[in-house]
């Protein structure tokens, strides 16, 4: 049996596993801390920020910081709401988000974000960056307007073979994500449905699905992002 | 001394538009012109994107009847998709996307009579402008206006639950629907608390229409005389003749009544329909290419629909037609004035469809979508509120549009409603020095008729801000109204 540490998240008391990061031991004891980029059980980026915490006075990344014994956590304090706000408002402006006319809104992660802080308007100016779109594949419509470079599609979709079917290139500004042709061309149905998914905004697109899902049946239609992982504890 | 008017812009229409009227040397009305000064771009923003997003963004051009374009759009991927037009579709797919459409003409429909044009009818259109509105007709017939509001309301429901939601919704997809009706959904709509209920739609809708004949039979000289000229008339028509907005064949007749376009199929409209542009708007002047440009110009939208279509398949507003038709002695009907008449029978009628459907039990069952070979390229055309709504796309192998033409309904109207323009000016202002606020209104009550949509926030008060200039033949500003 793997050791136990107790800690606390805003003066609740919690128990998790030795190593454990801070974000899934929270979310185990009833605790939501806001991801983008993390999976549980893939291996964290620590990319977007947007789960930072404060552990024992310091402001760490939820994702990359396992839990230790006694740590004190400060997570739904006004200080933290407003910089997590902050990084959502900047991944909003930095890329070309428009949820209106967009098959993602419903099921998109950044815009739960959104919500859930009450985003009106950024704070940032806009950036407007011109992007391309890829869609030569046969079953993926890769929209990089949207991309948050989170890289969950690089650390899960992968082949049979374990090649990952996506990848960043370049750095900086002049990074993008990109699909391997060779590679895209076998994927299935069901692993298009899967990088669909798992990609926090609508840039990665399952091809002729779109709007599938009726308003009223989409993940957050009816619920506010988190709220399964705090209602599940009460 | 050449003069110059500018009417800038027109009040109580969707949008945004002015209009110039020019005057000879003896004060007579030469030339007036409605010119669009919006410029909206939709067709360019729309080219590399994913066809199937093409049913939810191009919707956007639009807040009073986002439904049309959102339906137009799914029909012409329909045909890309390879579900083909019309009944290619599972039952299911077709008749909510039905009901989408009827409850969207049934609030457009109820939105244009109760508060854009009954001031006009209510209260007179010399009345002062500061009651001549939507306010004044509240405090006057407050059971009207609530009848209005509730209709809308209605109708706005009915798109609620096919669409996804009241405005810009979701619902109709390539190939079909992405939900059907829930029992409980139904049962709201067949037998909801008074009025909210679709007996009630029907009585209210059949009670405006009453109030809109007795005004016409004390009134019959003013309205006939309004503005009325011979025009071509075009429209979908079922391919039985009868009135449908859904889907059909293309039909034109001209004044007299005689088929000019004879029920066509619509995939091939380029090869009928042709636009010209013109340098002071816009908005494109389509023509019945056959005929030319001269010759080839018609109207579309209620006025249009009740003069292409042989019957009304619906009881109620097949009498009313009737009675109608019986004005015209079953020709051509060309009055101006008479749209509003022959849109409170589409509005009946819409709501005796909406019944129809409503007991249908294909709406519950759970086969929404179809679909075959895909093609490159679709055309998809159905009836808005307004008129014929053309939307075409053409995709790549990536599923990219590569290029989309849409001619809207306003479009179609382009020049009927310039033509019914330069009647009433030339009737109101001619030998006149002096624009008054009457005269100016009259204008604007010519191009209500066709319910333009320009796209404009400010009509819901029944005030739009208008400037109307007077300059002399040099250009000079001798007069200048503003509301
Ligand atoms: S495509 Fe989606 S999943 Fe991949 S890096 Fe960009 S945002 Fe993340």
């Amino acid at each position: 049996m793997s050791e136990t540490v107790k800690f606390t998240i805003d003066g609740k008391e919690c128990i998790g596993k030795k190593g454990q990061y801070i974000v899934d031991a929270a979310a185990e004891n009833g605790v939501y801390i806001p991801v983008l980029c993390h999976m549980k059980d893939v291996i964290p980026a620590g990319s977007c920020r947007v789960c930072t915490v404060k552990a024992n006075g310091r402001n760490m990344a939820a994702c990359t910081s396992p839990v230790e014994e006694g740590m004190s956590i400060e997570n739904n304090t006004a200080e933290l709401l407003d910089i997590r706000k902050a990084i959502v408002e900047m991944l909003f402006v930095e890329g070309n988000h428009f949820c209106p006319a967009c098959e993602k809104s419903g099921n998109c992660d950044l815009q739960a974000l959104g919500y859930k802080y009450q985003m009106m308007v950024p704070r940032f100016p806009y950036v407007f960056e011109r992007r391309n779109i890829d869609a030569t594949t046969p079953k993926i419509f890769l929209e990089r307007n949207r991309c948050i470079f989170c890289k969950r599609c690089v650390r899960m979709i992968k082949d049979a073979e374990g090649r990952s079917i996506f990848a960043f290139k370049g750095r900086g500004e002049t990074l993008e994500i990109n699909i391997d042709h060779k590679l895209a061309a076998n994927m299935t149905d069901e692993m298009a449905q899967l990088a669909m998914d798992i990609c926090p905004v609508g840039a990665i697109l399952r091809k002729e699905v779109g709007f599938n899902e009726a308003i009223g049946t989409r993940k957050y239609d009816k619920k506010v992002i988190g709220s399964d992982i705090e209602n599940n504890h009460q | 001394m050449a003069q110059k008017v500018t009417i800038e812009p027109v009040t109580r229409v969707e949008g945004h538009g002015k209009v110039t009227i020019h005057l000879d040397d003896n004060m007579n009305v030469a030339q007036s012109r409605l010119h669009i000064v919006e410029f909206r771009g939709f067709e360019r923003f729309v080219q590399g994107r994913p066809y199937w997003e093409a049913p939810v963004l191009v919707q956007r051009l639009c807040g009073i009847c986002p439904v049309s374009h959102h339906l137009a759009a799914a029909k012409a991927l329909d045909v890309i998709v390879g579900a083909g037009t019309g009944h290619g579709l599972t039952a299911t797919g077709e008749k909510m996307r039905r009901l989408m459409h009827y409850g969207q003409i049934f609030q457009s429909h109820a939105l244009h009579f109760f508060h854009l044009s009954s001031p006009d009818f209510l209260l007179g259109y010399d009345a002062d402008p500061a009651i001549r509105n939507v306010i004044g007709v509240a405090l006057n017939f407050p059971d009207l206006a609530v009848q209005g509001v509730m209709m809308r309301k209605f109708g706005q429901e009915i798109i609620e639950h096919t669409a996804g939601k009241k405005v810009h919704g979701t619902g109709a997809i390539p190939g079909g629907i992405n939900k059907n009706l829930s029992i409980e959904e139904r049962d709201l709509f067949l037998h909801g608390a008074d009025p909210l209920n679709i007996d009630k739609m029907i009585e209210w809708a059949d009670s405006a229409l009453q109030f809109f004949k007795g005004y016409y039979m004390q009134n019959r000289a003013t309205i006939d005389d309004f503005a009325h000229f011979p025009s071509n008339h075009l429209s979908l028509v079922r391919k039985d003749g009868a009135l449908d907005l859904y889907h059909g064949v293309l039909r034109a007749v001209d004044a007299e009544g005689n088929k000019i376009l004879n029920d066509v199929d619509y995939q091939d409209y380029y090869n009928y329909i042709e636009e010209e542009v013109k340098s002071w708007s816009y908005m494109k002047f389509p023509y019945l290419k056959h005929l030319g440009k001269e010759k080839g110009w018609y109207r579309v939208g209620p006025l249009a629909r009740l003069n292409t279509c042989d019957f009304i398949p619906s009881p109620m507003a097949q009498k009313e037609f009737e009675i109608y038709k019986a004005v015209t002695n079953g020709k051509p009907n060309n009055y101006c004035l008479h749209t509003h008449w022959a849109r409170l029978i589409e509005l009946l009628h819409s709501a005796e469809i909406m019944k129809d459907l409503l007991n249908d039990p294909d709406l519950l069952k759970t086969d929404l979508v179809s679909k075959g070979i895909k093609v490159h390229e679709g055309v998809g055309l159905l009836e808005a509120p307004r008129g014929t709504l053309f939307h075409h796309y053409k995709i790549n192998d990536n599923d990219e549009i590569t290029m989309a033409n849409l001619i809207v309904s306003t479009t179609n109207n382009n020049e009927p409603m310039n033509q019914s323009v330069n009647f009433v000016a030339k009737r109101a202002m001619s030998g006149k020095a002096e624009i008054t606020e009457p005269m100016k209104n009259q204008v604007e009550m010519a191009i209500r008729a066709y319910d333009p949509c320009l796209s404009c926030a400010t009509h819901a008060l029944g005030k739009m801000p208008l400037d109307i200039k007077m300059y002399d033949a040099k250009g000079n500003e001798i007069d200048h109204y503003k509301s």
